[in-house]
């Protein structure tokens, strides 16, 4: 299983990707968590916004950083 | 009655009876001045971001895309600019949604529309107008960003561009909606005071920068320091204030609090107006991150045409009042 960030390099998508890494350790996920600047697997998603966080290719969130909490609780709920 | 005159209260207490500052001086004005226009900005950006917000959750990009595909051309670039206001994006999010746009049908006029419209005509910027300058200036700043978002997308697709967008970007296909739980209505709430609060952590420092900065002009710049240098007879001001505008960019926030103080001393509306659109609309990053997918030929036509309309802009409103 893996959990992606995936942005154009700017300071929110950093901000999503280090978030996601807190996120995952705290509900001790074990998989990976990848950051891509991949724009065109970004649009095969159906992501117009980013930042945004994937799970196993599955959008779960786009276009903003939520809270630590509401990011533990989404991954809590896919893994 | 002006619903800010309990701030007024509270910033002259502090300042007079709390720090015992003398009113009639110059450092006690500043300092009254500095914690009315801090309070009342923070206020502002919270209620006016959180209410923006809120609607914006109601329209994803996927449902903007389906209010714009297909759109009659001019109907179109003022429905696309009107959506931009509600709807800024984080300037990284430009290339992703111009081709989710494109992409499904929506004419590139009508993007351009957008992408001119989203930044310049954006929240932060309009609450910092409203809070400093008032509502009329504030409404002559949203009209004109909207104007120039609707003429820009609108030549520009007169013109048949098509072939400067970058070829591969015709050739991605865009994956179905992203997010597709639906959210209630407690849960648009908790996601806007979140946007909220994170928007408000980044841009209030600026804020506070840029009203101390502007308190301090206010206080000791002489008067009509800048009217003999840039005032209305200088023809090169407008262009000049474009120019300085562009690094600026994403510090809105931080610009238009002194931009009020540069007025106070003598900067004309109209130059002061394309400086700040300058600031908000001629993002540098945000131009590297089209190169992506616009030819260069075509960035050149985007910028230029932006550009002069907003030069124009400058001209027309030093010209009327």
């Amino acid at each position: 299983m893996t959990i992606q960030v995936l942005g154009s390099g700017c300071p929110t998508c950093k901000k999503l990707y280090d978030l996601t890494k807190q996120a995952a350790a705290e509900v001790g996920f074990k998989g990976d968590v990848k950051y891509t600047t991949d724009i065109q697997k970004m649009l095969e998603m159906g992501i117009m916004q980013s930042p945004a966080v994937a799970i196993d290719g599955k959008p779960v969130l786009s276009g903003r950083v939520p809270s630590l909490d509401e990011l533990k609780k989404i991954i809590k709920e896919k893994i | 009655m002006d619903i800010f005159s309990p701030v007024q209260k509270l910033a002259d207490w502090l300042s007079y009876s709390v720090f015992r500052l003398q009113p009639d001086t110059i450092l006690g004005g500043a300092v009254s001045y500095f914690i009315y226009d801090s309070i009342k900005i923070g206020l502002l950006l919270f209620f006016i971001i959180f209410f923006v917000s809120f609607i914006r959750s109601y329209l994803p990009p996927e449902k903007i895309k389906k209010i714009l595909t297909n759109k009659f051309e001019f109907l179109g670039n003022i429905l696309a600019a009107l959506i931009g206001i509600v709807t800024p994006f984080c300037s990284c999010s430009a290339v992703p949604l111009f081709i989710g746009f494109v992409e499904s049908g929506v004419p590139l006029g009508v993007t351009f529309s957008y992408l001119v419209s989203a930044p310049m005509v954006n929240e932060v910027a309009a609450v910092l107008l409203l809070g400093m300058f008032g509502w009329k200036i504030a409404a002559i700043y949203i009209i004109s960003g909207v104007t120039i978002a609707v003429l820009t997308g609108f030549v520009m697709g007169k013109m048949n561009l098509h072939h400067l967008v970058e070829d591969y970007v015709w050739k991605i296909k865009v994956g179905d909606t992203a997010e597709k739980n639906k959210k209630d209505f407690k849960k648009r709430l908790a996601e806007s005071y979140t946007y909220t609060m994170n928007l408000i952590k980044g841009v209030y420092p600026y804020v506070l920068i840029g009203v101390g900065l502007g308190a301090f002009i206010h206080g000791y710049a002489p008067e009509n320091l800048l009217s003999r240098i840039v005032g209305k007879g200088n023809l090169f001001a407008v262009p000049l204030a474009v120019l300085i505008g562009v690094p600026l960019y994403s510090n809105a926030a931080g610009v238009i609090p002194i931009v009020r103080s540069l007025i106070e001393k003598g900067l004309p509306l109209g130059t002061a107006l394309a400086f700040m659109m300058s600031v908000t609309a001629l993002s540098l990053p945000e131009m590297i991150i089209l190169k992506k997918v616009l030819k260069p030929k075509l960035l050149a036509i985007y910028i230029i045409i932006l550009t002069v309309g907003i030069i124009f802009t400058g001209f027309l409103f030093n010209w009327i009042m």
